[in-house]
């Protein structure tokens, strides 16, 4: 277990590849898009792969893990992935393109850190509804479907959805 | 520092995440409604995840060949270093509350100090691990609140269970042999120094909550040490027994 990396090193030969890689509970995110990506290097033949967990718990790392040997293998290149810990992940490293793919899919992309403490805890009808754009909303739950989201409802269009919560 | 004490310290602290997501899994499709259910079941995945690095990272320590599945299996009873607490079954709703409510100050001010740990392994998960637990903290002292200063019924439940688990408070604080060892080569935390601040984030959410804070001053402790209530064993044959039924078995 390697558990420190701190800055991102990404062969941009690679990216083509990565992003065939999608999260198995958010398929329309690509891991780039998603930010778990911290490194992607050729060495002697080998992709060496570094991927950091969105939450310590996060199943979907394995699924992930397995998924990038596989694309990796489709290209005939040999994959390693490791994780790392540090530093820890935030949905800042989440591109603009990842926010509108999750938008687009029905999940409200995450606030800013003051605006979501407003939000999860304040109360503060502030998160906007992905369906028909209110912001009419309620908090249901803390926790959502998983550890990264929390759970929504809408008051205009009443449809229920997913919030990713922001984590710093 | 020796890797064995550097071990016994990790499993004071791991162990905690494994016993307490152990009995928070067993909540998973029985909660009292669909919201605390899927809240206490992601607590359990958080804390489960926060164990896998830990074992993960004794596991390289030993080096032995040993998994992060050896540790958390295959160990008896007397070898698992968690606080009586978290082994608490699960009575009902509001004693799970207690339980978790007690736990996440602590827990959280742990990691909080855990994060300056010279070892860069332990610092870089309790890192990770803060954007959690203060989660947990927060939903647990809502709760406490909620249920505290609910219905009569509500009330006099968490009054119970604050009642009964204030005994296994203290345990928290007790240092150990291996803790000592771990605080001297500044790779562990010493708890004691942020005692009073526990003692005043816990009084003042229970205040809040209306619930009267206990005077005993007779505390229960084992745990860190290895002796256990009788839950434990319970609770371990229900966690081992796929692995000591099928060894080696992988998911």
């Amino acid at each position: 277990m390697m558990t420190i990396e701190l800055e991102q090193h990404i062969d941009p030969t690679l990216i083509p590849i990565l992003e065939t890689v999608s999260d198995p509970e958010i398929p329309v995110l690509s891991i780039m898009d998603m930010g778990v990506v911290r490194s992607a290097q050729i060495e002697d033949d080998v992709a060496k792969i570094t991927i950091t967990p969105t939450y310590s718990g996060c199943p979907a790392m394995d699924v992930i893990g397995d998924d990038i040997t596989t694309a990796f293998a489709k290209e005939n290149i040999k994959a390693k992935v490791s994780l790392v810990l540090s530093p820890a992940w935030t949905t800042d490293w989440i591109t603009p393109r990842g926010r509108e793919a999750l938008e687009k899919y029905g999940i409200a992309a995450p606030l800013n850190e003051e605006a979501d403490k407003e939000a999860l805890l304040g109360g503060k009808k502030i998160v906007k509804c992905p369906q028909c754009g209110s912001i009419n909303t309620k908090m249901i739950s803390q926790f959502g479907s998983t550890a990264c989201k929390a759970l929504f409802q809408c008051n205009d269009c009443l449809e229920p959805f997913d919030y990713f919560k922001c984590l710093k | 520092m020796k890797n064995e004490n550097k071990i016994q310290y990790i499993y004071g602290i791991a162990d905690n995440a494994l016993i307490l997501g152990q009995r928070l899994s067993e909540l998973c499709g029985h909660g009292p409604n669909l919201e605390t259910d899927i809240a206490m079941t992601n607590m359990a995945l958080d804390l489960l995840g926060q164990t896998r690095s830990y074992y993960q990272y004794v596991a390289q320590l030993s080096g032995e060949d040993k998994t992060e599945d050896d540790i958390a299996f295959l160990r008896t009873e007397r070898q698992y270093k968690n606080v009586l607490l978290v082994e608490q079954p699960n009575r009902h709703f509001g004693y799970v509350i207690a339980r978790q409510f007690f736990f996440d100050a602590f827990h959280l001010l742990v990691l909080e100090e855990l994060q300056n740990s010279t070892d860069q392994t332990l610092a870089a998960i309790a890192k990770k691990g803060i954007k959690e637990v203060s989660y947990h903290q927060r939903f647990s002292s809502d709760w406490i609140k909620r249920l505290g200063d609910g219905t009569e019924e509500s009330h006099q439940k968490v009054q119970e269970a604050v009642d009964d688990l204030w005994r296994y408070t203290d345990e928290l604080f007790h240092i150990t042999d291996d803790d000592k060892i771990a605080i001297e080569n500044e790779i562990g935390v010493n708890t004691v120094a942020f005692r009073e601040k526990y003692d005043q984030i816990i009084r003042e959410v229970l205040e809040e909550a209306t619930i009267t804070i206990p005077e005993t001053k007779w505390f229960q402790k084992g745990g860190k040490q290895g002796i256990h209530s009788e839950h434990m064993g319970y609770l371990l044959s229900d966690l081992q027994y796929m692995q000591r039924t099928y060894p080696n078995m992988k998911w």
